[in-house]
């Protein structure tokens, strides 16, 4: 990026917002910002749109993975006459990174434009979910396409998957489930579906003779209502871990980190049901969107600089600019930033990427209302905020034989007994245009304590699906071992595995740090953090109000594709 | 989801809805036993279930500006529509013309006689320009786009699927098409009959194989298992292959089957469209094509004697003859003494016996069917034995109404004792229900010789038959929540029932009972419906054994021993198992819930009857009686005849509306306002040769009518127990 052209001085200078990182959170409140006539100039220290939700090539993906494990270059001098300058620093969200490559050809010149493999996988869209919403009501859905997943599977360490029974068509295909499964799961689903509708049309009228379920049951643990209703425990588990996605063990009340309540547990089952048909051509729940999830950021960058918010990618900024008169309270007596260039822009509020952080050494010299204005930017320990492990792997072969995309779910201690929180594994094919057309990308998580419980658990998932493989330079004297059931398996040719930390989004004033990307499948949380962090910033403004692009009512059908309408 | 089209209407596309209420119909029958009724087709309306794309929407009440819009497109409409009537009368077929049924069929797709008008012209084409093959085939090229444009329009359009049949059927058209198309509709709307229907017709057409097809049905299944129209298309394929019978063994492939539709009845037991399939299974499972003799009177080795006190006796000494019955499983016609019966007899004067139907007028099918065997003949025989022989299906010709042929041959042999009969003069007196009966030995003989109580099932392959229906019961036991769980139940368990060994025969009537005792406590829309399934079940259970018949049995002392069967009391709605009744000459069904006299027409020898106290609301529900030859004594005291003065639920037999033959004969001319009045009971009464009548306890009891019964029933002697001045 050092090749590149010095860029010319920005103009103007001055800006209501400047916001640093265009991940999901920052790219939608960008979008929502300069919707709603909101100057904004959006910045990004590296050369692609995404940050900590990009999907990028495997050498970038790799630099990217190892850069921010690097301690940042340090910032250029700073010396300024009007303000006070506080320098930046910037930690890595990223630990544990290792990258091992066992088929080198992956790497070669005709393969590497065909991969866009994502940083915050696995991960994907609920037809029905915020995110969609949104796009759809800012109108960055024009920018991106979608997919189907095909299917979606619970595993155990017998390497069998069985595929989740998430609708009454899937209910009746399903050969795993007895007759009398299949009767109490569907009888399950519609007793949850006649909660819905009564709540639903309570909102508007009491309705006294609908079903619902009682309000004593929606405060207790969920896993003990499914127990009430009676299912079994197989079924219990595919509602927990394969539709409702919790992550933690629910049956183990003093390991679990997060016992779900039944009011969030069937708030979770609505959403996977209504999203199944929302679109009349997505198959399933889930979607994908085509060319990887760093397609989602860069939507909604688009709509912004639409409405006229300025991009410039590559352009770090190294220091935060204060007035001297800490008298001004209101501003907290935030000014504006200094680019990498040296310039000095100016702005009334700022939203920063969450890997930016201000080093104690530089707080010591403050006063304590300017402490007070740059908190968000301290760091604070990793462990309070958790980790989530993460691991991608290039498959030759398919986990699943005609499937090429999939969703498969390992629920708490269905690989080894001490497997705390469920693991999720995401196969993408070429058909999403995620890598080459004889390939899959598989992406691991788990949220965990520590980075080496995190990674054991990615391993043991990844020899369950995948047949092992040593390095590239062992591989003469391992033709001898040849399982008939390993033979089946696909064969991993990269593979990375890194353990991300999580920095919740927080609102300071003038000064705000955006969210990383989470450990759930979906983008709610994230959009939920983003959506409250504007309301905050922009006081109570409804995010894309007057929205609705006109022609996004066409409906067209691009071989496969997904499009979301309104 | 879907509504059952009783109509008869000859519209292209009502036959797939048609022929599955036929099917459910003949089901009903062979399980009930007894004509089927249209109120037992109430249970239909169960359960509905709304899904798919087309289904369920409200209607939205117009706007005003679209009404003026609406009334705008009317106005066009009906300047079009006369233009193109004014061609139409004046033959006119240009190709300005043309075009214009063409417009008017893309505003109104529903324009038949638009459609009839193309199929002339296309016709006339076709007569002058026959030879111009590349003519003929643009012409009909264009009417397959106006009719792929109209149902576009409306794909439930009648007309314009007929014209695309049609013009198909021409044979000038590429078929290649056609599947693409329907996959097209097929995906819009997936439960559309019109596009099953017409799938059906170019799968004929291209000779797509059955198997295929087969697949298919599978795959819109699994796609969405609510789609009724590719079960149903799925039971008229199978039922083509099984019949085929090349790879496709029934007793392979309904197991299968029941396999695929547990799967949609337990993942949604509220959903029709399987519980539908499953009907249409059990009645694979029970049901034979090919038709059986269930049984005869005189059965095999029995042993007739007449006027003997200890032996059976059949007083049939007025006529010089004594019936033969033949009892089969469903209706069939062709039973003639010239080919299909033979029967061999030192009995004189038996040489042409005449074996009739006993059926509606002009029918010629029936499950029933009866000869007359003279003994009295030119010399006298009295004091003698005779063996008669009777020999069925010896040659082909018995044919069922669905056209199979009754197969299996079969024989069987009696003795018929003949003594010189004193007519007793008590028989000239009243007959009383209250006295003078004795009891029934049930250790003797004579029962089990009277009572042909098993079904011969060796001409079924019933092993398999017996092992489905087996676990069917084992299954549905578990789904005891649902009516339509129980009530399968029921049916399950009655089948089981039917094609069991005798050995464990019987064992579930009472769960059987039980089953439909709760129905009628749960759902009492349909109460009618299973307060008839209930009494056939009680009658099969008081007919499937000789202990549990021999209860209901009695002598009769002053009847010279008549054998009288006492079924009163039991809350029974409707008759069933007549075929194992077929010995019984008195009969008393008082104090039941009866509305008619169906299937009571299979007794041939019955001559006493008791109906009092039951629920028969005219004449006509005792039409079934005029066949009964030998009924000299009737009971129908306290019913409701004559509280209503049209009875509704039997519109559909013989009034002076549709029939003028009573004008012709001498009564009608002689009374015509009371044979107008009571043209019910006329029809019945004048057929029956009745000594005894009672008719008290009835709104149409009176003076009035007395006389009327008097005139009509020249030799009754006791009218409502009074013995009648001569």
């Amino acid at each position: 990026m050092s090749d590149l052209p010095p860029y010319p001085p920005l103009d103007p200078t001055t800006y209501d917002l400047i916001i640093v990182g265009t991940g999901v959170s920052e790219s939608i409140l960008s979008a929502a910002a300069s919707s709603s006539g909101t100057s904004v100039l959006h910045l990004d220290p590296n050369p692609f749109y995404g940050s900590h939700s990009a999907s990028l090539s495997l050498p970038d993906l790799t630099s990217f993975l190892h850069s921010n494990s690097l301690s940042p270059p340090p910032p250029p001098p700073s010396d300024t006459p009007d303000f006070l300058s506080v320098d930046l620093a910037t930690r890595s969200l990223y630990s544990s990174v290792e990258i091992a490559t066992f088929d080198s050809s992956i790497l070669d010149e005709r393969h590497s434009r065909k991969f866009n493999v994502d940083l915050c996988g696995p991960r994907v869209l609920f037809c029905a979910d915020e995110s969609i919403n949104l796009m759809l009501k800012s109108g960055s859905n024009n920018y991106v396409e979608f997919k189907s997943v095909d299917a979606s599977f619970v595993g155990d360490s017998s390497g069998e998957l069985r595929s989740v029974p998430d609708s009454r068509a899937a209910i009746f295909k399903d050969k795993s489930l007895g007759l009398m499964e299949k009767k109490q799961l569907m009888k399950f689903f519609k007793l949850v579906q006649a909660h819905l509708a009564a709540a639903a049309a309570s909102s508007t009228e009491s309705d006294e003779g609908a079903v619902k379920i009682a309000e004593e049951d929606m405060e207790s643990p969920f896993v003990d209502f499914l127990a009430k209703m009676p299912l079994p425990p197989k079924i219990k588990s595919i509602i927990l871990y394969g539709i409702a996605m919790v992550d933690y063990d629910q049956d183990n009340v003093e390991a679990c980190g997060d016992l779900l309540k039944t009011r969030e547990g069937i708030a979770r089952l609505a959403l996977y049901i209504t999203s199944i048909g929302r679109f009349s051509n997505a198959l399933g729940a889930l979607i994908y969107p085509i060319y990887g999830q760093g397609e989602l950021p860069q939507a909604f960058c688009r709509r912004a600089a639409v409405k006229g918010c300025i991009y410039v990618l590559r352009m770090p900024i190294t220091a935060l600019l204060l007035d001297k008169a800490s008298e001004l309270i209101e501003t907290g007596g935030y000014k504006g930033v200094r680019l990498a260039t040296g310039q000095e822009i100016f702005s009334q509020k700022l939203i920063l990427d969450p890997c930016i952080t201000v080093g104690s050494e530089s707080m010591s010299s403050l006063t304590d209302q300017q402490k007070e204005t740059l908190r968000v930017l301290v760091p604070k320990s990793i462990s309070s905020e958790g980790k989530i492990a993460r691991g991608i792997c290039i498959i030759r072969g398919s986990v699943k034989a005609d499937i090429s995309n999939a969703l498969v779910v390992y629920p708490p201690k269905s690989l080894f007994p001490e497997q705390l929180a469920a693991i999720r594994v995401l196969q993408l094919g070429s058909g999403l245009a995620v890598c080459p057309a004889d390939m899959h990308v598989l992406y691991f998580s788990t949220v965990c304590e520590n980075d080496d419980q995190g990674k054991a658990a990615l391993l043991s998932a990844m020899s369950t699906l995948i047949k092992p493989q040593v390095p590239e330079n062992l591989q003469s004297d391992s033709a001898v071992e040849n399982d008939t059931a390993e033979a089946a398996k696909p064969v991993v040719l990269w593979r990375a595995l890194y353990v991300q930390a999580m920095v919740k989004g927080e609102f300071g004033g003038s000064i705000s740090s955006a969210a990383s990307p989470d450990g759930n499948l979906s983008y709610n949380e994230l959009v939920e953090s983003a959506v409250k962090l504007y309301e905050q910033l922009m006081g109570s403004e409804e995010l894309f109000k007057e929205e609705t692009s006109p022609d996004n009512t066409t409906e067209e059908e691009n071989d496969g594709g997904v499009e979301i309408e309104a | 989801m879907l509504t059952l089209v009783y109509s008869t209407s000859s519209l292209p596309g009502r036959q797939s809805n048609l022929s599955l209420s036929l099917s459910r119909i003949s089901l009903l029958r062979d399980l009930a036993d007894q004509k089927f009724e249209s109120h037992t087709l109430a249970y239909l309306t169960f359960v509905s279930y709304h899904r798919g794309n087309m289904h369920g929407r409200p209607r939205k009440a117009y706007k005003p500006e679209e009404e003026a819009a609406s009334a705008a497109k009317a106005a066009k409409l009906r300047s079009l529509q006369n233009q193109f009537m004014s061609n139409h009368h004046a033959k006119i077929y240009t190709k300005e013309a043309i075009d214009l049924s063409t417009k008017l069929l893309e505003i109104n797709p529903e324009a038949y006689t638009a459609w009839n008008y193309r199929k002339l012209a296309v016709e006339d084409t076709l007569s002058r320009e026959e030879s111009n093959q590349d003519l003929v085939k643009s012409v009909l090229d264009e009417e397959l786009k106006v009719v792929e444009s109209a149902l576009r329009q409306n794909f439930k359009s009648y007309g314009a699927w007929h014209h695309r049949k049609w013009v198909l059927s021409k044979g000038h058209s590429s078929v290649g098409n056609e599947l693409r198309l329907l996959d097209k509709f097929q995906t819009l709307d997936s439960r559309n009959f019109h596009a099953w229907n017409y799938r059906r017709f170019v799968v004929e057409l291209t000779n797509r194989s059955k198997e295929d097809e087969l697949k298919y049905t599978e795959d819109m299944i699994s796609k969405d298992f609510s789609n009724y129209s590719a079960w149903h298309n799925r039971s008229v394929l199978l039922s083509s292959l099984l019949a085929k019978a090349e790879g496709f063994m029934p007793n392979e492939k309904i197991p299968d089957e029941y396999q695929l539709v547990h799967d949609a009845i337990f993942t949604d037991e509220d959903d029709q469209s399987g519980w539908f399939y499953h009907l249409w299974l059990l009645d694979q499972t029970v049901n034979v094509e090919t038709p059986l003799l269930t049984s005869s009177w005189p059965s095999h080795a029995g042993c007739l004697n007449d006027s003997s006190s200890s032996k059976l006796t059949t007083s049939c000494s007025e006529s010089g003859s004594f019936p033969l019955i033949l009892y089969f499983n469903q209706a069939v016609g062709g039973v003639s003494s010239s080919s299909t019966v033979t029967i061999d007899t030192e009995l004189k004067g038996n040489e042409d016996v005449v074996w009739e139907p006993v059926s509606k007028k002009n029918s010629h099918v029936s499950c029933v069917w009866v000869a007359r065997l003279k003994y009295i003949s030119s010399e006298p025989c009295f004091g003698k034995e005779y063996k008669v022989k009777v020999k069925i299906g010896n040659s082909p010709g018995i044919v069922s109404s669905r056209g199979c042929n009754f197969s299996a041959s079969y024989e069987f042999v009696f003795t018929a004792h003949v003594h010189d009969t004193v007519e007793e003069s008590s028989q000239e007196g009243i007959v009383s229900w209250t006295d003078g009966f004795d009891i029934w030995d049930a250790e003797s003989k004579d029962l089990n010789a009277l009572a042909t109580l098993d079904r011969s099932n060796a001409q079924m392959d019933s092993k398999w038959r017996q092992e489905a229906i087996a676990e069917e019961i084992d299954l549905f036991r578990e789904l005891p929540d649902s009516k339509i769980g129980k009530l399968t139940l029921a049916r399950l368990l009655m089948a089981k029932a039917m094609i069991s060994d005798d050995a464990v025969k019987g064992v579930h009537y009472n769960e059987i009972l039980e089953l439909y005792k709760d129905l009628m406590a749960l759902d009492s829309s349909h109460y009618q419906y299973y307060k008839d399934v209930h009494s056939v079940a009680l009658l099969r259970k008081v007919t499937s054994s000789t202990e549990d018949l021999s209860g209901h049995l009695f002598r009769c002392r002053n009847m010279n021993n008549s054998v009288c069967l006492r079924l009163n009391n039991l809350s029974l709605s409707r008759i069933a198992s007549v075929e194992k009744l077929l010995f019984v000459q008195m009969l008393d069904l008082s104090h039941n819930e009866l509305h008619s006299t169906e299937g009571l027409e299979g007794m041939q020898l019955l001559s006493c009857l008791n109906l009092s106290h039951n629920r028969i609301r005219s004449f006509s529900a005792l039409d079934s009686l005029r066949h009964l030859k030998q009924l000299r004594v009737l009971d129908v005291s306290h019913n409701h005849i004559g509280e209503h003065s049209v009875d509704t639920t039997r519109y559909l037999c013989s009034s002076p509306l549709f029939n003028s033959e009573w004008t012709r004969d001498e009564v009608g001319r002689q009374m015509p306002t009371l044979v107008t009045k009571y043209w019910d009971a006329y029809f019945v009464l004048r057929d029956l040769n009745l000594k005894q009548l009672d008719i008290t306890g009835n709104v149409i009891a009176g003076d009035v009518f007395s006389s009327f019964v008097l005139r009509v029933v020249p030799k009754l002697v006791w009218l409502d127990g009074k013995k009648l001045e001569i």
